[in-house]
């Protein structure tokens, strides 16, 4: 028992001191944050993560200010994110990317800002991470914000007067886009003929919510979703010869690749998405090469807002003249005051915008899918 | 009008729980064990006449003819790996070795064809529409194929020499084979065959419901469980109608009451039967031998 103690105690040591020598960064800013690497979760964690590694390594190719980036793994844990936290900290952590998930965010954020650190989270989308102090920042949209953006999309272009919706009450995401989506959409007089719901327990038969939607006469089903439970609701609909239109958020961002899907089915299809592998801007098609080439397959949204928040902070750092040798304080003051005011064009939108108060405000890009692609109708 | 048709979408999710109730009930009724393992060798029987379908193209009947003799042989092969060296122990033994086949299965699967959700193309989309009422294809084929796989099923447990070996062994295996009947031969027999329907089932459920995941099998699998147990386990007309009526209840809780409460209130209409009637609608009533 003295013996494993003893050996244990010691491999701590060494790995402590390893710690210690990762400490010495010549001349970088160190930028760290943690997400879920491993677990259910990983697909997010890995996606910032090698977003975040990509921008780096542009940044640093470029010469000038240098970054080191450091990404712990948290398995979406609250506690282990703040273990994760103490760790980049020894690690001499200067500017932070928060985490990735929600709620080890919500527990490392009063932490980041009781120590004054900047930071930007690129995917922690719940409300209650920015609301943790003035020194923390998202890029990515709140939940809420994509609710009223749809129904500000759907009277503007008039596609539809009666709506339905049908949304997963057991997941918060849907949730927060459908009561959103609900108060906006009857504030400017779109009628919700059809509110149904499903839950995670009972996502395969959708045949009585179709029903009740073809006979409510809507014209539109707004449908704040993922894209399996969305793909089967759009075939259910194609049964019944319910021929409304079919309109998603980002969650549906990955409809065209599910294995045996049939494309001709997904014509007229709307969604909403900040970011889109298949777009052809170049600076989109340079990042997706990129993580190609890296991870072997297409980023998706969490990776482009990762690699935004490199650049963000980078673009940030530049205009302030901010130097490593700076204590992470001096920096936090600095990009706190600086990222109300600032505005970025990124892979995740033009003109992107924070309120003091840590809230980006961005638009999300309208896609139509027209021949099995996604075609931009804003 | 509306009730009408939700009386046949409730007939058609029903007659799908049927035809995996049967596999269930037919396992329970001669081998006296309950093959948790039932609603992932659906999910295996989905992802073989998917691959046949979707990667090399093949007809439907003979993707589906395929699906049949993989789970099959999935059913004999895990029988003779998994069950058979229990065969003498505790039904304890065996529900929980049943337990670890599906964990086995389930992870297999997510191993082999990873866990994110394929999509099973569309067959017989057409319907037959009379007046406001449209009927799919699919449902008229599904009804017409559990009620010919009960009338078989009925016929070969009764009527064949296989049959009364069954029926022996499932009544006392020890005078079974007193009797000249090889127990473990027959016992096996009633696997492949429950397997082979597992394979049916698998078709008709992705046509109607197309997502195809490694955990697909175990929700189906516990409502066809319940409706085995709703109509009498071991009881083929039993599994048939308790499936049809489960199906019924499911649709019309979640058309008039409520979608999310639905499973709780088919769950708890079983209780309620069974509180009223132990053995199910249509069980016998077991004699215990002291």
């Amino acid at each position: 028992m003295k013996k494993l103690f003893v050996t244990l105690l010691s491999l701590a040591l060494i790995l402590s001191l390893t710690g210690c020598g990762e400490n010495e960064n010549k001349n970088c800013i160190v930028i760290g944050g943690s997400g879920p690497l491993t677990g259910p979760a990983s697909e997010y964690g890995e996606a910032v993560k090698y977003g975040a590694e990509i921008a780096v390594d542009e940044i640093n190719a470029l010469g000038g200010l240098q970054f080191k980036l450091n990404i712990e793994d948290d398995k979406h844990d609250q506690e282990l994110a703040t273990n994760a936290y103490a760790t980049l900290k020894d690690k001499g952590i200067q500017v932070s990317l928060l985490c990735v998930t929600t709620l080890p965010a919500i527990a490392v954020a009063s932490l980041t800002n009781a120590d004054g650190i900047f930071a930007l989270t690129p995917s922690a989308s719940g409300d209650d991470v920015i609301s943790s102090g003035e020194y923390i920042f998202r890029m990515c949209f709140g939940d809420p914000e994509q609710g009223v953006f749809a129904a500000n999309y759907i009277r503007n272009k008039a596609l539809a007067k009666n709506v339905a919706v049908i949304y997963d009450k057991s997941d918060d995401y849907s949730k927060g886009i459908h009561d959103s989506f609900i108060k906006e959409a009857s504030a400017m007089g779109i009628k919700v003929v059809a509110d149904t719901v499903f839950t995670s327990d009972s996502n395969t038969d959708f045949s009585t919510q179709i029903k009740e939607i073809k006979d409510s006469g809507a014209e539109l089903l707004f449908m704040p979703i993922y894209y399996n439970e969305a793909y089967q609701i759009i075939i259910e609909a194609n049964k019944q010869s319910c021929n409304t239109i079919f309109f998603g958020c980002d969650g549906l961002d990955g409809i065209l690749r599910i294995d045996g899907v049939d494309n001709n089915k997904l014509e007229g299809v709307y969604l909403l998405t900040p970011f889109t592998a298949s777009s052809s801007d170049s600076a989109t098609v340079n990042f997706v090469e990129k993580f190609k080439a890296k991870v072997g397959k297409e980023p998706n949204q969490f990776a482009a807002d990762a690699y935004d928040c490199v650049y963000a902070i980078y673009n940030a750092c530049k205009e302030n003249n901010i130097t490593y040798d700076m204590s992470a304080q001096d920096i936090g003051n600095i990009l706190k005051d600086y990222f109300a005011k600032m505005s970025f064009n990124g892979l995740t939108g033009n003109n992107v915008t924070w309120s003091a108060n840590g809230k980006v405000s961005k638009s999300p890009k309208t896609y139509c899918i027209k021949n099995g692609i996604y075609e931009n109708v804003d | 009008m509306r009730f009408l048709s939700y009386i046949i979408d409730g007939i058609s999710l029903g007659s799908v729980y049927a035809i995996i109730a049967l596999g269930y009930t037919m396992v329970y009724g001669i081998a006296k064990m309950l093959n948790f393992a039932h609603g992932d060798i659906i999910m295996v029987g989905s992802y073989i006449i998917f691959m046949m379908v979707a990667k090399l193209n093949l007809p439907i009947f003979i993707s589906i003819i395929i699906g049949i003799i993989a789970c099959t042989l999935l059913g004999i092969i895990i029988e003779k790996f998994a069950y058979k060296p229990l065969r003498n122990a505790t039904s304890l033994a065996v529900l929980i070795t049943a337990i670890g086949v599906s964990y086995f299965l389930q992870n297999g699967a997510q191993l082999i064809w990873t866990s994110s959700t394929r999509m099973f193309p569309t067959v017989f989309s057409s319907t037959i529409n009379i007046g406001n009422l449209q009927i799919p294809y699919l449902t008229i084929a599904t009804i017409v194929v559990c009620v010919l796989i009960m009338i078989l099923l009925m016929i070969f447990v009764n009527k064949t020499k296989t049959g009364m070996a069954m029926r022996a062994c499932s009544e006392d295996k020890g005078a079974a084979s007193l009797m000249g009947i090889n127990v473990n031969k027959t016992i096996s027999l009633t696997f492949a065959i429950g397997s082979g329907l597992a394979a049916v089932a698998s078709f008709l459920l992705s046509a109607a419901y197309p997502a195809i995941n490694p955990t697909m099998g175990s929700m189906p699998g516990i409502k066809a469980f319940t409706a085995a147990v709703f109509g009498g386990i071991g009881s083929i007309p039993g599994a048939f109608i308790g499936g049809v009526l489960l199906g019924i209840i499911e649709i019309f809780t979640k058309a008039y009451i409520s979608t999310e409460l639905s499973d709780a209130i088919v769950f708890a209409v079983l209780i309620v039967v069974l509180l009223i009637k132990p053995t199910g609608l249509l069980g016998k009533k077991a004699k215990e031998k002291v």
